[in-house]
């Protein structure tokens, strides 16, 4: 049992109990040192001795991946036997439905999209108890990943609305930033291009401290850790030079107010209504980008394009690759935002929306399974 | 939902990400592979999170020390100590020569830090690792030695001079040289001197030994010999300097040469050895300062070979853009030009001209210098007008230029020049 066994199996117990929490924030929290991980074995009582073999296990040089632990959660699922998790459904805060009005408040996108991927959601039956549901026995037992898959989602909504190809949402922008000059009074349309500064200006500056906090990060902790006796002394020596050296140098940094550790939040951005600084869209409607089409709306885009054309069926474990300069720009810029804020690479990200498109347009990847078949079979 | 046609669209992105693709070339990307490729290095084991971090600290540091922000390097360097117990020892091994470096560094310019944290940072960097205890004495030394704490900085070279006794010299001769410059009024000085002079041939055997190894030693060369002159050993000096210049072993050194000719100058040697050694020097740097000198020289011998190569040297001179408002080579030339047209060495002058009368109308002679050289230097512009026009004939842009200017005291000088370049000009009019 290791430590991230040991995260990974936490989680098991947090998904059991269908707690609101996801993976990815649970893997944040440990990064932020809200969760004991890093140096766990420091809160241990003062008559567990650690020594030999235990320095492997507890003296820990990075921090849990989501890919990482995800396997893991799935190994000791299946290595415990355990039965089928209790059901996830439209109340609990794992379903799509509600991680995506979370995961658009916190980005900053205005709450009328949540109907169109509630939609999205109905029509590629992700919201489905039994597709939700963890059950290890199932032959083919995977969970899902809740949080990317909500991402996902939204991600897809976007290309629905405005395409991404560094052309129609600037222009739908246009349009946008033409009325709301116009109507001052009534409820704005939501301007892509002024969410696009916002939200980058804000994802900049996070990421910048993120780095700067991960650079000044101090793995070693007071009590060092060694592998026998004879590496006790030296190993002690070197921490003493280091608390000295250390203590040096922090009288020459000047006394910064203390930062105040954050108590852990869900949310990573928080938006107000009102604040001329960072402008709120969540109460912007999407009426610049949708038309009327009998009873119901539309989206004024009717073009698409799917992320992936072809998905690798070889045993090379990805389904896809994601070669950034493949992409527009807007597109980079949204799969970085979020796998950003998720703390994924973005290659699972966009895998991710892969295979929500895989569903969606089954016709599409239909025919072209059709095309292949009907040339020579050939052994994968 | 209406209808979606498929339709991938490639936008063109900018210059193309770097390694984010192996065999860009054919279009198929393996993200995979490239992972695959960056674990050779560390033994297909993939890189710890320590090791990316502290790498990006390292790079925080370096970057806050280049823009002089000295309390942020401090802080960065208070998370890279963690790398002394880093569990990859190539890096743990390698970690206290580049925290040394770093750390002295910030420990020179921090507004907050003094001498005793100096010292003590030193002296805890010391202890670990033999070999660079005295790497780290010795520079500790010259720290001390900045601070003019001198007694300390001895106390300090004293103890270690058992141990490398060729590296210490330098710094003897340091401390030499501060002594001089700044006890020059000091009653203290004649004592100091007294110790200077004890020091000194004690350390002259090995000095000896240390300059006749092939190498640049400059700042020890010229101490050496200016001690050898204070002593009065005029011979031992030039022997000295002969070799440190022309013995082959040592590596090409502009200076060894000007070192040598400021010595026999001030010996008052012979011209024809002044030129010799000058010569040498002009096939190094041809556009040294001595130059002018050496053409001084030239022009003052007697044989037509010096000569000729009088204006070899002027013209070489003024290639280089550092010396284009040198109002002193221009003035030369000028006046060498006539003088060598006057002695009938047309061909001369055309065969240097030859090389050079592509570019230098437009490096040297064109309207824009015109007006910029009239506007800064007056005196300059004249002396390049008269070259102008003796060079490029007196329908050139420049000549013409000057020679519309009206001013009030340069007014005859202007005529001198038009008559200097009627009468002398290269340009034959019928070309």
């Amino acid at each position: 049992m290791t430590m991230p066994r040991t995260l990974a199996f936490c989680y098991l117990s947090l998904l059991w109990q269908r707690e609101t929490i996801t993976l990815s924030d649970l893997l944040r929290f440990v990064e932020e040192g809200h969760i004991p991980y890093i140096n766990a074995f420091q809160h241990f009582p003062e008559e567990m001795k650690l020594y030999g073999r235990d320095k492997g296990i507890f003296a820990i040089e990075s921090w849990p991946t989501y890919e990482d632990i995800y396997k893991k959660v799935i190994e000791i699922a299946k290595f415990l036997d355990l039965p089928r998790f209790p059901d996830i459904t439209e109340d609990s805060y794992l379903h799509p439905n509600i991680l995506c009005m979370k995961y658009l408040m916190e980005v900053n996108l205005p709450d009328e999209m949540n109907d169109l991927t509630c939609q999205v959601v109905k029509m590629t039956g992700i919201g489905e108890v039994d597709f939700l549901t963890f059950d290890p026995i199932a032959k083919m037992a995977k969970t899902v990943k809740y949080d990317v898959q909500a991402v996902a989602v939204i991600v897809v909504v976007l290309k629905l609305l405005f395409l991404l190809d560094d052309n129609l949402e600037w222009t739908l922008s246009n349009i946008a930033e033409k009325y709301n000059e116009k109507n001052k009074e009534d409820k704005p349309w939501f301007d892509f291009r002024k969410w696009y500064q916002v939200m980058k200006k804000s994802i900049d500056e996070k990421k910048q401290k993120w780095e700067e906090a991960r650079a000044k990060y101090l793995w070693k902790s007071e009590k060092p850790l060694y592998h026998s006796s004879i590496d006790r002394a030296v190993v002690y020596k070197r921490r003493e030079m280091v608390v000295s050296l250390q203590k040096q140098f922090s009288a020459l940094v000047d006394s910064a107010p203390t930062v105040e550790k954050k108590s852990p939040s869900s949310f990573q951005f928080n938006w107000t209504e009102g604040d001329s600084a960072r402008t709120c869209f969540h109460g912007h409607g999407l009426q610049g980008i949708l038309k009327k089409k009998g009873q119901s709306l539309t989206t004024k885009n009717s073009l698409y394009w799917l992320s992936t054309q072809k998905f690798c069926r070889s045993y090379c474990k990805h389904v896809t690759t994601y070669e950034e300069s493949n992409f527009s720009l807007s597109y980079q810029f949204i799969i970085n935002l979020f796998s950003f804020l998720l703390r994924i690479k973005t290659s699972s990200l966009h895998e991710e929306v892969s295979l929500i498109e895989k569903i969606l347009f089954k016709r599409k990847y239909g025919k072209t399974k059709k095309k292949s078949r009907s040339r020579k079979g050939r052994k994968y | 939902m209406s209808d979606f046609s498929e339709e991938l669209i490639r936008s063109k992105t900018e210059d193309d990400k770097e390694e984010s693709c192996v065999f860009s070339g054919t279009g198929m990307s393996f993200p995979w592979l490239q992972k695959h490729i960056g674990t050779v290095e560390t033994g297909g084991k993939k890189e710890k999170d320590f090791a990316q971090t502290t790498s990006a600290c390292l790079g925080f540091i370096q970057e806050a020390l280049l823009k002089h922000q000295w309390q942020q390097a401090a802080d960065y360097m208070h998370s890279y100590f963690q790398i002394l117990e880093d569990s990859d020892s190539h890096k743990r091994q390698a970690a206290p020569e580049i925290i040394w470096k770093l750390g002295s560094e910030i420990l020179f310019y921090h507004p907050k830090s003094s001498v005793e944290t100096f010292n003590t940072f030193a002296d805890r960097m010391k202890n670990i690792g033999v070999m660079n205890y005295l790497k780290i004495s010795l520079q500790h030394a010259l720290y001390l030695l900045h601070h003019g704490m001198l007694e300390d900085a001895n106390r300090n070279l004293s103890f270690h001079c058992t141990y490398i006794p060729h590296l210490l010299y330098p710094f003897i001769l340091q401390l030499l040289d501060y002594r001089e410059v700044v006890h020059e009024d000091d009653y203290a000085y004649n004592t100091a001197s007294q110790n200077m002079f004890d020091h000194s041939w004690k350390t002259s055997v090995n000095l000896r030994a240390l300059i006749q190894t092939p190498g640049v030693w400059d700042p020890f060369v010229k101490s050496y010999v200016e001690m050898l002159e204070f002593y009065g050993d005029q011979d031992g000096a030039r022997e000295v300097l002969t070799n440190y210049a022309y013995d082959e072993k040592f590596p090409s050194n502009p200076n060894a040469h000007i070192y040598l000719y400021n010595f026999l100058k001030r010996e008052k040697a012979p011209r024809e050895k002044l030129i010799s050694v000058l010569k040498i020097l002009y096939q190094i740097v041809p556009s040294h300062k001595l130059m002018l000198e050496f053409h001084r020289l030239l022009r003052k011998s007697e044989k037509e070979d010096h000569h000729k190569l009088g204006l070899e040297v002027l013209f070489g001179v003024l290639d280089f853009a550092g010396c284009t408002k040198n109002i002193t080579a221009w003035k030369y030339l000028a006046k060498y030009l006539r003088q060598t047209l006057m002695g009938n060495h047309l061909a001369w002058v055309q065969e240097e001209w030859k090389t050079r009368k592509n570019w230098w109308p437009s490096f040297h002679f064109s309207s824009f210098w015109a007006k910029s050289d009239w506007k800064e230097d007056k005196a300059l512009a004249c002396e390049k007008a008269l070259v102008a026009g003796i060079l490029l004939g007196k329908g050139c842009r420049y000549f013409r230029f000057i020679s519309k200017q009206d001013d009030q005291v340069l007014r005859k000088k202007i005529k001198q020049i038009k008559k200097s370049v009627k009468k002398h000009s290269v340009v034959n009019p019928g070309l």
